[in-house]
């Protein structure tokens, strides 16, 4: 590991009262890769996604971006008799940090959701500008009395321009909700972007998809990683689409890692063969 | 360019109907003396008008379902007749309190300096604003705990410090200020129904460029999904806590113009039946629609002030029939209306639609008719 990872997970536990859902998780995102998180059905990947983007805080353990700490935790209160976890003691000397959601996102961090959650009585175009908001620099009053013209000039062409990259221009002006669930997705992903992340969270980006679909949907996001400069971290049940088109792969089943490495690697692990390709999933 | 050109078209025809409104106004001023029922009835529902759209500001668009806003009206009300009272006129207000603690009058000193009338009118305008702070800063302070609680928790909360505001206004030890539970009169009024209707249409239109700004998306982000809207970076705590804030400003000014309206002020009239009055203006003319809100507090404070009191007074539409159109019998029918509207409307009159100028041209040139006017709000 020469380069420093944009994303780094140590030693992550979240435990609900005395269910485990992610136990003891290390992971890293380097610069500009594709990274997977692959594992059954609640094996805890999206709890991992919560626990990254400050839905959740973890039970224990550190989140570090870029090289600094935005999320760190170890037990308390109730928790400390009730963890089950391991590595409870390294962290009982850091201060935590709990960040509300806005602020890992401010961070540089965006995400999509497993079940969409477009903003339903908005526009197509109303949905990607409402996902700008954050970066305005406008404060009330001016936005109320439009002393910002400028600024909202360029966050409307820059809305427009992210549109029309992802083929929705011409949904502009229809409910986000009216859009065929492929196209809900891609809006998803839009609005995403228009945080101007570095690091992009997709949590099953191809779910529901045909495999005509989801290798679209692979081209595309190795597409816009490359144009935006962008390091990516995404949940996938598709196997075509994992091993097409990430360069590193995680599996963790019953919130553990089991193995980690290259598509090729995870492919030929007995391990997760036993818990996931072999059993669940046929193609 | 056609779209420029339509846009032009709009923006002439809005400007148009904006000074036939105004013209139209003016008329009926000079027309009518002050105490006929037209004038009382533009006034009370222009009031309601900016108390129901300040609450839709917060329950419509931002999703928080509030029922504090008597409270906040209270506040406002307070705030302005307190600080409008003429010095003169003090000790008789205050007649078992000594003349009462403050003995300045914000208008009086404006009038003094500026100019009997528009230096009145700009100390009244002064004083709302205050009471319009006033009620802002009451919300800010309200919002810190109860913010934090969702739905109707959140309405249960501020239903109760409404409720509360309104014994605290009563209480004795207060008297010097708020005269207890005694009358404050003789403070100043525009005099005009037109000065109602230009200065709440500002307010108004102020709340349609919030609503339509980047902070008005947030607010509405929020309300559609708040997870999704603090995923996409949108500070939950802090964009709620300025709707509330700005919602409960403007009640506060609605407040002042409402004691303004009636000429005496107590704070029994802010009972929760008067948030419940305007909460029923606020749905019936649609929840996220301001001017669904606009439209039915005027047409509710008409049938209630004025079209439908000959259901309580013996004649109603030249029908006269004492034995039924009796006491009570308006409410009957007021009741069977709104659930009348409720069952074939249940989205409210407007849904959440707005009416717009370009609804209007849309309606009027025919084409595209069923298509819905969108939110420009340009009334």
């Amino acid at each position: 590991m020469s380069e420093n990872p944009i994303l780094r997970l140590e030693n992550v536990t979240m435990q609900f009262g005395g269910v485990v859902a992610v136990n003891n998780l290390s992971l890293h995102v380097n610069p500009g890769e594709i990274v997977a998180l692959i594992g059954p059905n609640g094996a805890g990947k999206t709890t991992a996604f919560n626990c990254i983007t400050g839905v959740y805080q973890p039970t224990n353990g550190i989140v570090e971006f870029e090289g600094k700490p935005i999320v760190v935790a170890h037990p308390e209160g109730k928790m400390k008799k009730l963890y089950a976890g391991e590595n409870a003691e390294l962290y009982m000397s850091r201060h935590p940090i709990d960040p509300t959601p806005d602020k890992i996102t401010k961070l540089g961090i965006a995400r999509t959701f497993q079940n969409i959650r477009l903003w339903k009585s908005m526009t197509v175009f109303d949905n990607v500008l409402t996902a700008k908001h954050m970066l305005a620099k406008q404060n009330v009053f001016s936005a109320t009395l439009r002393l910002a013209r400028a600024e909202d000039k360029q966050m409307a062409e820059e809305t427009e321009a992210l549109l029309a990259e992802q083929d929705l221009l011409k949904y502009r002006d229809d409910l986000a909700t009216s859009l065929p669930y492929g196209l809900q997705r891609r809006l998803e992903i839009a609005r995403a972007l228009a945080t101007k992340p570095k690091l992009l969270l997709l949590d099953e980006p191809a779910a529901g998809m045909n495999p005509q679909e989801t290798q679209e949907l692979g081209e595309f996001v190795a597409q816009i990683k490359e144009k935006y400069g962008l390091s990516i971290l995404l949940i996938e049940h598709h196997m075509d689409f994992v091993m097409n088109f990430s360069d590193r792969i995680y599996a963790i089943d019953f919130g553990k890692l089991i193995c980690s490495g290259t598509p090729d690697v995870i492919a030929n692990d007995q391990r997760v063969i036993d818990a996931y390709l072999g059993v669940s999933e046929d193609e | 360019m056609i779209r420029n050109n339509e846009k032009r078209k709009e923006t002439i025809l809005g400007i148009f109907l904006l000074l036939l409104l105004l013209a139209v106004m003016t008329f009926i001023d000079a027309k009518l003396p002050s105490y006929h029922i037209a004038i009382k009835v533009i006034k009370k529902a222009s009031v309601y008008a900016l108390v129901a759209v300040s609450m839709n500001l917060l329950n419509g668009f931002t999703g928080l379902f509030s029922l504090g806003q008597a409270g906040f009206m209270l506040l406002g009300a307070y705030t302005y007749a307190v600080l409008s009272i003429p010095v003169g006129k003090r000790a008789g207000v205050y007649q078992y309190f000594d003349g009462g603690w403050i003995q300045f009058s914000i208008p009086e000193f404006f009038s003094e300096h500026l100019g009997e009338t528009f230096g009145l009118n700009m100390g009244i305008i002064i004083a709302l604003l205050l009471g319009g702070l006033v009620a802002a800063f009451f919300a800010y302070l309200i919002g810190l705990p109860v913010l934090r609680l969702k739905s109707d928790y959140l309405a249960i909360a501020t239903l109760g410090f409404a409720e509360i505001l309104r014994a605290f206004f009563q209480w004795k030890k207060l008297g010097p200020l708020t005269n207890g539970s005694n009358l404050l009169k003789s403070y100043p009024d525009f005099g005009s129904a037109t000065g109602y209707i230009v200065l709440i249409g500002i307010f108004i239109a102020l709340i349609v460029l919030l609503v339509n700004s980047t902070y008005g998306r947030a607010f509405k982000a929020i309300r559609d999904d708040e997870i999704a809207a603090e995923a996409m970076g949108i500070n939950l705590a802090k964009h709620k806590r300025m709707a509330f804030i700005i919602s409960s400003f403007f009640a506060g000014i609605g407040g002042g113009m409402l004691a303004m309206y009636m000429g005496t002020l107590q704070a029994l009239s802010f009972k929760s039946t008067m948030t419940y009055e305007i909460l029923l203006v606020v749905v019936m003319g649609g929840i996220g629609s301001i001017t669904g809100s606009v439209i039915t507090s005027f047409l509710y404070i008409a049938s209630m002030e004025w079209l439908l009191r000959g259901l309580d007074s013996g004649t109603f539409l030249g029908i006269n029939a004492p034995g039924l159109f009796k006491n009570g019998f308006r409410m009957a029918v007021v009741s069977l209306i709104i659930m009348v509207v409720v069952l074939f409307f249940s989205k409210g009159i407007m849904g959440d639609r707005e009416f717009s100028v370009k609804g209007l041209i849309r309606l009027f040139g025919g084409k595209k008719a069923k298509e819905n006017a969108g939110g420009d709000g340009n009334v």
